[in-house]
């Protein structure tokens, strides 16, 4: 699911709720029944800045969270190795992230937020900060990572295609004071690859969402 | 050994050697009186002739900063990161501090001096006291500089207030309390000096003076170098075990 809008409607906000990172003014949140007024360290958080630590090899970042739950072990490593190379990363366990290029950084900012196999992923504009090759890479990546982790996903952005690319479902957000403005199923079939983007069905889609935004007509 | 290497190891030495050379015509060609300033070789004649004395009266000299240090180490690093996590205890002691680090060292060291006596402990607490202030601070803007995403990281994971310090905060203020060791190093060499000037019984400041009065300049210069050499063996100490601490700041970036 991808929560899309333009900058300052609250998309953010209503991610970082449903993280329990902040808590909301009024209402509540529940996830299968549980409330999250507080963070839940069985969810994964991805946000736009890779966040890594420069102290830690690659592999030990990916392993921090592992740490924190006081479950590092033997199997966690494998994990993360594992994670590393399904990223296209294997190699480079032992490096610093000052060696690596931002792209390479957030693919390990997604390998630590999977690592403790957390029920729903909360990517925060992940690929904001990546040129267009790069993030489109990684869209492609975290298609495959859904496939083979099974990971709920809940995106935001502020990239009509990259919503639509990624989704199947997409919430659209208007301007402040926002309200939910469309609620747009996205049936393209998987697996999805660039070609898609040129499909009329998906050219529809995007037309959809820019009218919900009040950018098109 | 690449071209880079040997550049930046023989343009330092070009540039002490013409200052020295230098130096020495000064002195020689223009017949200046080594008691107003003795040459270069003047200097290392007195070093060598005195080499026992030089090293007997480092050790002290020595001792007093390192010890100095240490305990501004000790005593500062743990202060600062109370100061720094605690809104009380920062407003609390923060003004104390920055009042006490007004006090110029050197109108403290006589008082110091009574406290504690001509021995060695005197010129400990006056190196501690001015290396006490550049650890505390730099620590201290380290821990508040710890980037914000990944506080927000640690506590997506329910991390504890320990475990926030000793995995994230801690290791993110590093860079910044090494950069106050550095500062905190060369400045307990400088007090524990002050203190033998001030009254002592042995240590390079003291035996400076000593040569001073005794017009032994050569002595007094040698003694001066003497100084500056450990100044630097102990800077030098602090780069190396920061390097061994922290190898990600070494590697090459992207």
């Amino acid at each position: 699911m991808t929560l899309l809008g333009p900058s300052g409607c609250g998309k953010t906000t209503f991610l970082k709720i449903v993280g329990g990172l902040i808590s909301a003014s009024r209402g509540t949140i529940q996830i299968n029944g549980r409330d999250v007024s507080e963070p839940q360290p069985d969810f994964g958080v991805v946000f736009q800045q890779a966040n890594l630590m420069p102290w830690r090899s690659i592999l030990k970042n990916v392993l921090f969270p592992m740490e924190i739950l006081r479950r590092s072990d033997a199997a966690a490593t494998l994990r993360a190795k594992e994670l590393l190379s399904l990223v296209g990363l294997e190699g480079f366990e032992q490096s610093y992230p000052s060696q690596l290029s931002g792209g390479m950084q957030q693919r390990v900012a997604l390998c630590r937020a999977l690592i403790h196999k957390p029920k729903l992923l909360l990517m925060d504009e992940p690929f904001g900060a990546l040129d267009e090759l790069t993030r489109m890479e990684m869209q492609d990546l975290l298609l495959d990572i859904r496939v083979k982790t099974g990971a709920t996903v809940m995106f935001v952005t502020h990239s009509i295609s990259e919503a639509v690319y990624i989704s199947d479902i997409v919430v659209v957000f208007s301007k402040r004071p926002s309200v939910i403005a469309d609620y747009i199923a996205v049936d393209l079939p998987y697996p999805r690859s660039a070609e898609i983007r040129y499909f009329p069905e998906f050219t529809e889609l995007e037309h959809r969402a820019g009218r919900a935004l009040g950018i098109t007509r | 050994m690449t071209f880079r290497d040997v550049r930046n190891t023989i343009y330092p030495v070009v540039g002490i050697t013409i200052v020295l050379l230098g130096w020495q015509l000064y002195t020689h060609l223009l017949g200046i009186n080594r008691i107003v300033l003795p040459s270069p070789l003047d200097i290392l004649w007195a070093s060598i002739a005195n080499w026992n004395v030089l090293l007997r009266e480092s050790w002290p000299t020595f001792l007093e900063s390192v010890l100095g240090f240490a305990l501004a180490v000790v005593i500062g690093i743990p202060f600062a990161v109370c100061v720094a996590n605690s809104r009380v205890l920062n407003l609390t002691f923060y003004p104390i501090l920055i009042a006490t680090q007004s006090i110029p060292k050197v109108a403290v060291a006589p008082i110091i001096l009574v406290w504690f006596g001509l021995g060695m402990q005197s010129k400990l607490v006056i190196a501690f006291l001015v290396a006490f202030f550049p650890i505390v601070v730099d620590t201290a803007a380290g821990m508040r500089a710890t980037p914000a995403g990944l506080l927000e990281l640690a506590r997506s994971l329910r991390a504890s207030s320990l475990q926030v310090f000793l995995k994230v905060q801690f290791p993110a203020a590093l860079p910044f309390i090494f950069a106050g060791a550095k500062v905190a190093v060369t400045l307990a060499v400088i007090g524990a000096v002050i203190g033998e000037f001030i009254g002592s019984t042995g240590g390079l400041g003291n035996l400076l003076l000593t040569a001073n009065s005794q017009l032994d300049s050569p002595l007094a210069w040698a003694a001066l170098v003497w100084l500056s050499a450990l100044g630097i063996l102990l800077f030098a100490a602090v780069v190396i075990t920061e390097k061994i601490v922290m190898p990600w700041s070494e590697v090459g970036h992207h």
